[in-house]
């Protein structure tokens, strides 16, 4: 019986960027996500899938083995705290930086800050380590309008030309950390389909190394 | 309250209903008249006790999984047991106070405060077999044997044996001098594999690079048994605890496959959980399409010292439901025989006989809805001129 592989992966940038990673260890996919409609995606390989889901539920997928590999911002898996997971291979793709950002000019009013963002642990976390009590507000996109319209003091978001914040009177100012996208794998697939696995990782580091 | 949510159950508890129960029930006394066979001895320990001898020496996580409420008659706190293992332990380091190995079985429903696993239960029906009191590799070996006929009784085919052993970590932890919180940030990169991470701390930290390379090495050295042998090179400059560790890892391996030679076996030398109580050799079993480990085990020698006689220990649990989710066996339910409603004292008679026998006889109630059929039975009693008999329908 030949085991089926299923990699997990989001549309867009992390899409595009692995596609060249996937290629070296041999694999392409037939139908192009943008285009086609199918959320699977055969590849060259009959025993290789490509399940294509949004990019935060990519850790929840491979963690219950929904797919067996997947490829998820550090980010998302910093968000989702990575229980479950195994994170081997840094791809150092989808680069950009996990940062607070603000009002031009504007101080840390006193008190209370509250925070805008859709990384509710993480800005939990990076302001308890600071010794800070703050608000935080769970938003799910547009966080840059939040200090505009008085919702939040500060907002945390990944940044990676700060364009965005630019164009909104905002402007970086903490970073919290580094961000790439990561090759996740499931652990119970790592033990039992773990030559193939062993394999597909290997041949995707040297991919990341010859970039 | 809402009316059309009465009748919820709170997240992650659930209920069987009777085929399913049926099921579990007649497993449960398989497995336990299998662990009988084995000199395994049943006990049954208190669904709450109180919170000191539920976590003593067991780390933070079975902390956090445990649901606590407060004693009215000492005002100490209590908890519900989230894990039946150090209950077990207790048993044998203070209340039986043997001298010769000792073999104890449990079996019943434990509390989580969190689900854990995919659509978590937080009452999962735990099973599980201990050996205390022989530290060398048989009672391993012993113990793992035991979960794996467990998972064959059960009905879940083709497991996978995943092998670690805590003592490699432990001992390069000790010799790298690294202080608690590293030791943490460390044991939660390796948890994960996360090689970016690992190799960036172990830059910051400026350990000596005999240690770094052994702990970059270990997130690299799982697969087949060629692990062993590549683990003998990769870590024959670290400490003689290392390579005894890795010494015992194989003779438990050659030992558990001449015992059952079909056996896969996956070695992971960075697999460390339960690694706040485990001191040897770790094992777990996988089967194909489930992400998570079925059942788990290992060694936690001395357990039993914080209640007052510490001991070698070696054991496992599992979950009953999960394992009954993945059994592939048939449900062999007996089909029923169906009395009439009739005061007659033969037919009851007759009941009486074949429950004897080990029928499952149904009584009809008068002016009741349903026949035999709906009633799922395939059998009735009649009565003819010789008495009343079973007839097919």
């Amino acid at each position: 019986m030949s085991e089926v592989l299923t990699i997990a992966l989001s549309k867009g940038r992390i899409f595009k960027e692995t596609m060249p990673l996937l290629a070296h260890a041999g694999i392409v996919p037939k139908d192009d996500p943008e285009t086609s409609r199918k959320l699977i995606l055969d590849t060259n390989h009959d025993d290789v899938k490509l399940v294509i889901i949004r990019a935060t539920d990519v850790p929840t997928y491979v963690q219950y083995g929904a797919a067996d590999i997947g490829v998820a911002g550090k980010d998302v898996l910093l968000e989702h705290g990575g229980e479950g997971l195994y994170e081997p291979l840094d791809l150092e793709i989808a680069k950009c930086k996990l940062m607070t950002a603000g009002p031009v000019g504007v101080p840390e009013p006193e008190g209370r800050l509250r925070i805008a963002t859709k990384f509710v642990n993480c800005a939990r976390r990076y302001y308890a380590e600071q010794g800070k009590q703050v608000e935080v507000i769970k938003l799910y996109g547009s966080m840059e309008l939040a200090p505009l319209v008085g919702l939040a003091d500060r907002i945390i978001d990944v940044v990676d030309t700060g364009n965005t914040l630019k164009a909104n009177g905002l402007e970086p100012l903490e970073h919290i950390a580094d961000i790439s996208s990561r090759l996740v794998v499931n652990k119970a697939s790592m033990k039992m389909k773990h030559a193939k696995v062993k394999a597909l990782i290997d041949h995707i580091a040297e991919a990341v190394k010859n970039k | 309250m809402n009316k059309t949510d009465r009748w919820l159950l709170p997240e992650g508890i659930e209920e069987v209903l009777p085929e399913q129960a049926q099921r579990l029930e007649q497993l449960r006394r398989q497995l336990l008249d299998t662990y009988e066979s084995w000199g395994y001895d049943l006990v049954i320990p208190p669904f709450i006790e109180y919170l000191e001898s539920l976590l003593t020496g067991t780390g933070n996580d079975l902390d956090l999984q445990t649901f606590k409420l407060t004693d009215q008659l000492t005002g100490r706190l209590m908890g519900i047991r989230a894990d039946m293992t150090p209950q077990v332990a207790r048993i044998d380091a203070h209340q039986l106070n043997r001298e010769t190995p000792t073999r104890l079985c449990y079996i019943g429903t434990v509390l989580h405060t969190r689900t854990d696993g995919f659509a978590g239960s937080r009452s999962p029906l735990q099973v599980g077999a201990e050996l205390y009191g022989h530290a060398g590799i048989e009672s391993d070996v012993e113990v793992m044997t035991l979960m794996l006929e467990t998972l064959a009784l059960s009905g879940v085919d083709n497991p996978f044996v995943d092998l670690g052993h805590v003592g490699i970590y432990r001992e390069l932890v000790k010799q790298a001098g690294l202080d608690k919180e590293q030791e943490a940030t460390l044991f939660d990169s390796l948890q994960r594999k996360a090689n970016t991470e690992i190799a960036a701390y172990l830059k910051e930290w400026k350990l000596d690079s005999k240690i770094t390379d052994a702990i970059r090495a270990l997130t690299n050295l799982n697969g087949d048994e060629s692990v062993l042998t590549e683990a003998k090179t990769v870590l024959s400059k670290t400490s003689k605890g290392v390579l005894n560790a890795l010494d015992e890892l194989s003779n438990i391996a050659a030992l558990l496959q001449q015992r059952l030679p079909e056996i896969k076996i996956h070695y992971d030398l960075a697999e460390l959980r339960g690694y706040h109580y485990h001191t040897g050799t770790v094992f777990a079993a996988y089967v194909a399409g489930r992400g998570q480990a079925v059942a788990l085990g290992g060694r936690y020698d001395d357990i039993g010292e914080v209640f007052g006689r510490a001991r070698p220990a070696t054991g496992f649990s599992t979950d009953l439901k999960t394992l009954l989710s993945l059994s592939t066996h048939k449900n062999n339910q007996v089909a029923a025989i169906y009395a009439p409603a009739d005061n007659d004292p033969d037919l009851h008679k007759a009941i009486a006989e074949l429950r004897q026998q080990g029928e499952k006889v149904v009584c009809a109630l008068p002016g009741q809805k349903g026949n035999a059929k709906e009633m799922f039975c395939n059998r009735q009693l009649d009565k003819n001129a010789s008495g009343w008999q079973v007839k097919d329908l």
